[in-house]
């Protein structure tokens, strides 16, 4: 911002990244990577999702070990055992999910496991108090140190971990997405803290998706681009401009994997639409994302790419078009008829199917045989009037979709999570299909899906569309948006920031409406 | 890393597949035969139909509460409810509150044995209903809602009758508690055929699969569009028909109702279900573990008993089975995926 940095050129980097690699079985997740971060400097961490970032701070905070490489820090090697050992090394990692104890005061959650005794052994609770307000003044927060946490913004909560942070004597704190839940006024708070922090000689590692914001602060940028160096940026005598950052993150030909599908005849009647979409802010959670009057059209035929960062409404929007969430204004026409689900039941039987961004925690039921997983939303369809089940049809539909689909599996009866990510998904998306839906939602349908199915997957959606199913894909990968998609719309701030045909959109339009701040971003 | 087991289940018997799946029931045999060995009553087909008799009671229980623990929900109530639906009934199989402990059978100013049985199962049904609906509706967790319901059907029973029995019913009543068809209990082919229905709903029907479903991962059960807080309503309306149920058979059986009836019910009935191999996480499990939970429990106390073993002991025994029982479980599960 604004002053010279506090950093001493001559001296040492705090932090030194050499070489770094980490395999998987079959991925290399991280390839050679090198970095290095200053006392008294903030360092962007930058890259698109699964450039490499995630695998980096784990390796940083102790939770996986690297693969390769070597790392120095404070003028030590340094491979902790585990997050424990990275703490007392003085490195702190500050998740996008906090970890603090809800149910604790925030005294005890700064002092947890180090709680000040007095003679008996026992917490002496005065000293706890009085050293836990010192502990929070240092980033400007002034409350009351007795309070639990759960009572705290999501912005306190994040001061209450770097408080806690600075109070072990962390020399380098690294923020993983610190402002993807904090509004406007909370984010230049934040940022006024970690100006503090500079000057007072800590050195911040800011991992990020919000480029204007890693432009302000950053003094110098690391950008990660398929898990390898894709270069590093200084700031000269401005700081470091968006476009840059955009070029060193996309700067590839799309891979072959995001081929381009054939192309589909021109879409159908428009089969979805939404208008002035709202959803309600709920008094127990009051940062969650809300949205904020969404307009779409959704046509039969066509698959429709949301392009949006966490936290920008996207899956708010497929929870609440199929009933999930409450809606608290604006309308839904289903093929011209206006439509109110109160549940995901009664979207289901007006025909629109979700496959969620979470598989395993809101698709897959784990223990239970593929057949159930199957047919849990169509058992009307494979049951007769009286309840019962109707396993040879079930059977029989569930063998065409495997086929259909090469779902790789050894028998139905099998737990599902017995099958690898790429055949659950199949498994999911075969459960909807057999409902033959109208409107089909799949949010982040290639997550945690190897390579070779993700291309499955994508021709699948395909078929599909040339069904006539009107298809809304939500992803966070840009090619995988660019290259599926007919049409995309980007999102952000629970609201639609963009539209474009896919042949029009590219990377850098995409991410400049997706990561601009609003006011800026409305650019239609 | 699934695939050695999978290429073990198919190139053969997988011995730890078949413990996990069997394990109640082998452990049961061995009991027996332990038991067969140590006393020459054991296996004479009175004593065994003693115990058939014995265990049907909270077996018909343990029915309707293995629907519920499916869900990984728990119901704490059905002890006081068993009571509360038993002493409903006696007042409507005896005409009233009036006419209430004589033993002397001209009951003619009853209702019936009909209009008995309906009375219990309809508020034992109604009680369910009551419960699930404060589950789902008012978001309270079932552990209280039942724990709360424990206390208060308990109330209800003691005010309703004054805290005595209500004793002497019509022999058209009293069949279903004593009465034999050939060689065979009465309360035990209720049992049997009541287990043979919940088995059928649970594994071929579309509210069986609901019910999996729910237990399992609710959420995504709901985002599948099974409409979970029916399904949760319903499994404790099905375990309250079954409280009133065995109450009615308990009633016939003792020729009375007891406002003391089933007190720690809500106990042998959830080791009978935990024992016979059913996740207290939902999801998994069934009623064919339940009926050789219920058994193995009705032979352990029937064979200490025999072998004079103190009713100290017994509880000591059955605790450590239970506990034994799901350590076993878990153990299983650490070496067999899926």
């Amino acid at each position: 911002m604004t002053g010279a940095p506090a950093v001493d050129p001559a001296a040492p980097p705090l932090l030194e990244v050499i070489g770094v690699s980490k395999h998987f079985p079959g991925v290399t997740a991280l390839d050679d990577v090198s970095l290095d971060v200053r006392a008294g400097e903030i360092l962007g961490l930058l890259g698109e999702n699964g450039a490499g970032k995630s695998t980096l701070l784990k390796i940083l905070s102790g939770a996986q070990p690297a693969s390769s490489g070597r790392i120095v820090f404070a003028g030590q090697d340094y491979a902790p055992a585990g997050p424990e050992a990275a703490r007392r090394a003085g490195i702190v990692t500050i998740y996008q999910e906090l970890s603090l104890i809800p149910t604790l005061s925030v005294a005890e959650n700064i002092f947890v496991n180090r709680a000040p005794t007095g003679r008996l052994g026992l917490v002496d609770w005065r000293r706890m108090r009085r050293e836990a307000t010192g502990i929070l003044a240092r980033v400007n927060l002034s409350i009351p140190p007795d309070i639990p946490v759960s009572a705290l913004s999501v912005a306190e909560q994040q001061l209450v971990e770097i408080a806690r942070a600075l109070s072990l004597e962390s020399r380098l704190i690294i923020m993983d997405e610190p402002t993807s839940a904090l509004t406007e006024t909370e984010v230049q708070q934040l940022f006024g803290i970690m100006e503090k922090l500079r000057r007072e000689g800590v050195a911040i590692m800011f991992v990020t998706h919000r480029l204007e914001e890693a432009s302000v602060m950053c003094d110098r940028m690391t950008v990660l681009r398929d898990g390898r160096l894709a270069g590093h940026l200084l700031r000269k005598a401005g700081p470091i401009l968006v476009p840059r950052i955009i070029e060193k993150m996309v700067g590839r030909a799309a891979s072959d994997l995001y081929a381009r599908p054939t192309r589909r005849e021109n879409a159908g009647a428009v089969r979805l639409s939404v208008r002035g979409l709202r959803t309600v802010r709920a008094a127990d959670a009051a940062h969650a994302i809300v949205l904020d009057g969404v307009d779409l059209d959704l046509r039969a035929g066509e698959i429709l790419g949301i392009a949006g960062l966490v936290g920008s409404g996207r899956t708010e929007l497929a929870r609440a078009i199929f009933g999930a969430d409450p809606i608290a204004a604006g309308t839904i026409l289903l093929d011209g008829q206006p439509i109110a689900p109160a549940s995901p039941a009664d979207a289901r039987d007006l025909g629109i199917g979700l496959v969620p961004e979470d598989r395993k925690q809101q698709a897959i039921l784990a223990m239970l045989p593929i057949r159930q997983n199957f047919s849990i939303a169509a058992m009307d369809l494979y049951s007769n009037r009286l309840g019962f089940m109707r396993s040879g049809r079930e059977g029989a539909a569930l063998g065409e979709y495997r086929k259909a689909m090469s779902i790789r599996m050894a028998s139905p009866e099998q737990a599902i999570d017995g099958l690898s990510g790429g055949n659950q998904q199949k498994v999911i998306l075969a459960r909807w299909l057999a409902r033959d839906p109208k409107v089909l939602i799949v949010d982040e349908p290639t997550r945690g899906v190897d390579v070779g199915a993700k291309t499955e997957v994508h021709q699948i959606l395909v078929q599909l569309a040339s069904r006539g199913i009107a298809i809304m894909m939500i992803s966070s990968e840009l090619p995988e948006v660019l290259s599926v998609s007919d049409r995309i719309v980007t999102m952000r701030q629970g609201r639609i920031t963009g539209e474009m045909p896919a042949v029009e959109a590219t990377e850098e339009k995409l991410m400049t409406l997706m990561a601009l701040e609003s006011r800026q971003g409305v650019l239609q | 890393m699934t695939s050695p087991v999978a290429q073990r289940s198919l190139g053969g018997v997988n011995a730890f597949r078949v413990l996990k799946q069997f394990g109640p029931l082998l452990f049961l045999f061995a009991l027996m035969l332990v038991f067969a060995i140590t006393n020459e009553n054991f296996l004479t087909q009175l004593n065994l139909f003693n115990v058939a008799r014995q265990i049907s009671i909270t077996g018909l229980i343990a029915l309707g509460m293995t629907f519920v623990i499916l869900t990984a929900g728990i119901d704490l109530s059905v002890g006081s409810l068993l009571a509360f639906c038993g002493m409903v009934g006696a007042v409507v199989a005896k005409g009233g509150t009036a006419n209430t402990l004589s033993l002397s059978s001209n009951a003619g100013a009853g209702y019936g044995w009909g209009a008995a049985l309906l009375a219990a199962v309809v508020v034992g049904t109604l009680a369910g209903l009551v419960q699930g609906l404060i589950i789902t509706r008012l978001r309270v967790p079932p552990f209280v809602v039942t724990l709360g319901g424990l206390t208060i059907f308990r109330g209800l029973t003691l005010t309703l009758s004054g805290g005595g029995p209500i004793s002497g019913f019509t022999p058209g009543m009293r069949w279903f508690g004593t009465g034999l068809v050939g060689p065979v209990p009465v309360p035990v082919i209720i049992f049997g055929l009541a287990a043979l229905l919940c088995h059928v709903v649970l594994r071929y029907t579309r509210f069986g699969r609901a019910v999996y479903a729910v237990g399992g991962n609710a959420e995504a059960a709901r985002l599948s569009g099974v409409r979970v807080d029916r399904v949760l309503v319903s499994v404790y309306m099905i375990v309250g028909f079954f409280a009133g149920l065995a109450a009615f058979v308990l009633s016939a059986r003792l020729n009375s109702a007891e406002a003391v009836a089933g007190i720690g019910y809500e106990l042998t009935v959830i080791s009978a279900v935990v024992i016979g191999g059913t996740s207290l996480f939902g999801g998994i499990g069934g009623v064919g573990g339940t009926v050789v939970g219920a058994t193995l429990i009705g032979v352990l106390v029937n064979g200490l008993v025999l072998n004079n073993v103190s009713s100290y002991t017994q509880q000591v025994t059955i605790g450590l089975i239970l506990i034994a029982a799901v350590a076993f479980d878990r153990w299983l599960k650490s070496r067999v995926r899926g």
